[in-house]
């Protein structure tokens, strides 16, 4: 006991400080003004609704399915940079990377398989996430723009899954994106443009890899993190989740 | 931005080209606006320019396959580095690509089967390249071959031939 209070008092006198002050311009958080006004003010929290319905949270009004592929975005952006610690995006140096990272780099298994797997169950969770807003009829006014937002993020979100498979420079990675390169190909008119411009040559080589590890890992994270605090934000603006009755709310 | 004249640029800005009773500000924000729509379009194009490559260090297209006597008659042999096809028949040579015309896999020539046959999708072709079954939209194109002056074979991949046009030597 005599712990705890000499933590909360080390805890209080913390708040006291200037540098704190400094950070947290408004006191404790006690009534639902101050509760408000320490949302509206923080750039993290901001896009968030200051206030939810009940309902809303209820696990199946959504199941968590978008926070979890957020959770997931999250995570394969973490594992993602530490893993770009030892990744060349160069032939044949890559493979040799993939390999070192699996068998001679400390945790590297970890981190590799971290990022894989999470990166499989994002795609199976926004898939999920999308079929579960269709199925509540989340689509309709006033929630159009927002389907629009998340179906693009979809398109992203396969788009990273692709262009993260030919990194390990395999035999699988080579001969999915010869293989998926082709069907782009097959676009009337741009498509041999399109392909040549995307492998930066006619095969599937070094052009290739550096493309897709800049797209992997700059231009498409970039807007993905764009799109989805559009996706948030919007989905206070809105006002909140499509609830039905059997989950338990009013309906809406 | 306060200006009240603001509003009516914009109405005259979305209604098309400056009319002849535009005020300066009008004229102004459209041909600004004209020419930040020119600038984008064009750092659009210089961009795909930028991306698609002028030089490109890819393997070259023509090769040399060696000297005929290599190869035995009524053979097909796969050249691994090339992914082509020597084929050698009582009528001639002729060089057959081994790269399948659905999604660009490597096929396999199965001699026991007498056919070429694509490990990714399932399609089969003759040793000449024509489709037996599957999904690939067009039979395997044959490259020319001709004979250098020391005595050589010489496949130009970049040239596609008729497949009747074949190499007696």
């Amino acid at each position: 006991m005599a712990s705890t209070s000499s933590f909360g008092e080390a805890l209080d006198r913390l708040r006291g400080t200037r540098v704190w002050k400094s950070i947290f311009r408004r006191g404790p958080a006690l009534t639902n003004r101050t509760r408000s006004l320490a949302v509206f003010g923080n750039l993290f929290l901001h896009f968030l609704p200051v206030k939810v319905r009940e309902q809303s949270l209820r696990v199946r009004a959504s199941y968590y399915l978008g926070s979890i592929s957020f959770l997931l975005f999250v995570i394969l952006t973490i594992t993602g940079i530490l893993l770009m610690f030892y990744y060349h995006p160069a032939v044949p140096q890559a493979y040799r990377d993939m390999k070192d990272l699996r068998f001679v780099v400390s945790n590297g298994v970890f981190l590799r398989n971290l990022h894989r797997l999470a990166a499989q169950l994002m795609v199976l969770l926004v898939f999920w996430h999308m079929f579960h807003v269709f199925y509540r009829g989340g689509y309709k006014p006033p929630h159009e723009f927002n389907w629009v937002v998340g179906v693009v993020l979809l398109i992203v979100t396969l788009f990273l899954s692709y262009t993260g498979y030919l990194l390990p420079w395999d035999q699988l990675a080579f001969w999915a994106i010869t293989v998926g390169t082709n069907i782009i190909s097959a676009m009337p008119w741009i498509g041999k443009n399109v392909r040549f411009v995307s492998l930066g040559g006619n095969l599937v080589g070094e052009n290739a890899l550096l493309r897709f590890y800049v797209l992997h890992c700059v231009v498409l994270p970039l807007i993905a993190i764009v799109l989805i605090a559009i996706h948030f934000w919007r989905v206070q603006k809105d006002g909140g989740l499509t609830v039905r009755e059997e989950d338990g709310g009013q309906g809406k | 931005m306060s200006d009240p004249q603001k509003p009516a640029a914009s109405h005259l800005g979305a209604s098309g080209t400056p009319n002849a009773g535009a005020t300066r500000r009008e004229f102004l924000s459209e041909a600004a606006a004209g020419a930040l729509g020119i600038a984008g379009l064009g750092s659009m194009v210089v961009t795909y320019q930028f991306l698609s490559p002028n030089v490109l260090f890819e393997p070259p297209t023509t090769f040399r396959a060696g000297s005929p006597d290599l190869y035995a008659l009524n053979s097909v042999t796969f050249l691994q580095d090339q992914l082509v096809y020597i084929v050698r028949t009582d009528r001639g040579f002729f060089a057959v690509s081994a790269v399948c015309t659905h999604l660009g896999c490597i096929t396999q020539w199965k001699p026991e089967l007498d056919e070429i046959a694509c490990p990714c999708h399932g399609s089969k072709f003759t040793q000449d390249g024509t489709k037996i079954e599957g999904p690939a939209p067009r039979p395997l194109p044959h490259f020319s071959i001709s004979l250098t002056a020391d005595g050589e074979l010489q496949v130009d991949k970049l040239n596609i031939v008729n497949p009747r046009d074949v190499l007696k030597v």
